[in-house]
């Protein structure tokens, strides 16, 4: 699955609209991408540029109006675990204890116990989780909860991962550190991620590259590839300017959001 | 030490806070029996407190003196008319609402589920909804004569539409993002439904159990009122043709005290089930 000549991931043409006539909100127009296994992109944009949407329409928890979207060498139609996501919100199950949120992929995979026993004992080793296996979602904090969520995606070994701002509610430090077990867990596992952030800062800090949309209609307005050796110094000259540089994109893009808004409100 | 210290305290703290809770009982006792004593008030309409609890603990004592020819010593103990009367009430409600709520409880995960089922189910159950329990015993009695079976028909039907209204709503108001997480890990039909959707609504789903068994309770001694001749509400209806307010009054304490324990122990399986909750600590 990790042939190198084909991408990993590959968007085509993909356009989705929202509301029916009239009302109607182009989220995405046109998006063309294609990711190569073991790539590491960030989707960078202001709030409702439709960064969500692509990512869903990847996911398959929404398909494109038009255009198709080819995951693992199969064009996406629904969600599957192929394609493991981790959300904002976390959106662990909160009835089952934190061992059990990251055994139920598994056991949906009809894996024998004995394995799925062994290797959720690996991720929570791996997460630093081992501790709080039998705690429930509500006792853990955000960062907890989040590692939890990553360990989830990670049990059905897929090749994708998707994350949707998923530090976004984490302060600065709990989100450094996880940014960096992100960074080692995807050099180890060698996945492929897409990464929605709305943070200049962390998507320099994480991608291969950086693909920056525009605010409505939302589409690509330039693809930055960050060729920085990690561990990166956010200090260093390279990744200041480089920062300015995205700065100015997005700022650019935020102002159109801005102006869209007071227009919203004048309507 | 310092756990000993603190249970100390605690125990303080639970002694005081009872403390404080019993004042209001207590000086209303003690006004109502100063009433009924000085003869305000005719024991006739209103019996003293301490005559009520003399009649209770009467209405609670065996009838005939043990001998342990006749039976066991402990079913001697529990052969007063009171444990009677309450066990035949607590047999109605948990029977009713086991019929009521067995049935709501598919028929709310369904019509939660499907869409479809929904719109088929939705506009009977809305006319079906309004009528209370109470209203149906006539067709009761018509249908099911007299006896249990019009008992049991009623209090099902107590505990039937909060258990299915509430089960319909946990249902339907699942948060999506854990459906969308359950998609993504691979889940699909059954085990969606099972292990995503049922434990995601058991907060609403316990709620209409809890109160499907409080209208049942109430529906009980309705029924046991116009139907059968046993159970608390028969008891304290016959008292009344003999003008026993004592015994009354016993027979609704009585009443008020398995409420009482009938909604701790469906609290207690709350918190056992609802651990996971937010809300549920503290
Ligand atoms: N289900 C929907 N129905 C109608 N419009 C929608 C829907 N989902 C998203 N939109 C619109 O599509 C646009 C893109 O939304 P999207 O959630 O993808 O943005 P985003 O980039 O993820 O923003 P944020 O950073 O706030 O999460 C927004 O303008 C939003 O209002
Ligand atoms: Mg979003």
């Amino acid at each position: 699955m990790n042939d190198l000549s084909s991408p990993q991931l590959q968007i085509e043409g993909v356009s989705k609209v929202f509301g029916s006539e009239g009302t109607e909100v182009v989220a995405l127009k046109d998006i063309n991408l294609s990711i190569t296994a073991g790539e590491f992109v960030c989707l960078l944009g202001p709030s409702g540029c439709g960064k969500s949407t692509l990512l869903n329409a990847i996911a398959g928890f929404s398909l494109p109006t038009c255009g198709r979207i080819v995951a693992n060498g199969a064009e996406v139609a629904v969600p599957g675990p192929d394609r493991a996501m981790v959300f904002q919100e976390y959106a662990l199950f909160p009835w089952m204890t934190v061992a059990a949120n990251i055994s139920f992929g598994l056991e949906i995979k009809k894996i024998p116990k004995a394995e799925i026993v062994e290797k959720v004992q690996t991720l929570l080793e791996k997460l630093q989780l081992r501790e709080f296996s039998d705690r429930f979602p509500k006792d853990l904090s955000g960062g907890m909860r989040q590692r939890v969520a990553i360990a989830r995606a990670l049990a059905l070994d897929s090749p994708i991962l998707l994350m949707d701002e998923p530090f976004g509610a984490l302060d600065a430090l709990t989100r450094r550190s996880l940014q960096e077990e992100l960074l080692r867990i995807w050099m180890e596992f060698k996945k492929t991620i897409v990464f929605v952030t709305h943070s200049i800062e962390e998507s320099i800090y994480l991608a291969d590259r950086i693909v920056v949309m525009t605010f409505r209609p939302g589409t690509i307005k330039q693809v930055v590839p960050i060729d920085l050796s990690r561990p990166r110094d956010v200090a260093s000259n390279c990744f200041i300017t480089i920062q300015k540089q995205l700065s100015q994109m997005v700022m650019e893009e935020q102002m159109r959001f801005q102006k869209d808004e007071v227009e919203h409100l004048r309507a | 030490m310092t756990d000993k210290k603190s249970r100390l305290k605690n125990g303080m703290a639970i002694f005081k806070r009872t403390l404080h809770g019993s004042i209001v009982p207590v000086v209303l006792l003690i006004a109502w029996e100063a009433l009924t004593r000085s003869g305000f008030i005719n024991p006739q309409i209103l019996p003293a407190p301490s005559q009520v609890l003399l009649k209770w603990i009467a209405y609670l004592k065996p009838l005939e003196p043990y001998d342990p020819a006749n039976m066991s010593y402990l079913a001697w103990l529990f052969s007063g008319e009171l444990p009677h009367d309450a066990l035949a009430s607590i047999i109605r409600v948990v029977g009713g609402f086991a019929i009521g709520a067995g049935l709501a409880l598919p028929l709310g995960l369904l019509m939660g589920g499907s869409a479809r089922f929904y719109q088929l189910m939705n506009p009977l159950v809305q006319l079906l909804r309004p009528i209370p329990p109470i209203a149906y015993i006539p067709l009761a009695i018509l249908w099911f004569g007299l006896g249990n079976p019009p008992a049991f028909f009623l209090i099902s039907l107590g505990a039937f539409f909060p258990v299915l209204m509430n089960t319909i709503s946990g249902v339907r108001t699942v948060d999506e993002i854990y459906i969308r997480a359950a998609r993504n890990l691979g889940a699909r039909g059954a085990t969606l439904f099972l292990r995503i959707i049922l434990p995601a609504a058991t907060p609403h789903i316990l709620t209409g159990l809890r109160v499907g068994i409080g209208v049942a309770f109430i529906v009980v001694i309705v029924a046991e009122m116009i139907a059968v001749n046993n159970g608390l509400g028969f008891r304290i209806l016959e008292a009344r043709e003999f003008m026993w307010s004592d015994k009354i009054i016993a027979g609704m304490i009585t009443i008020g005290l398995l409420g009482l324990a009938i909604d701790t122990g469906m609290d207690r399986i709350n918190r056992y089930l609802l651990r996971w909750h937010r809300g549920m600590d503290q």
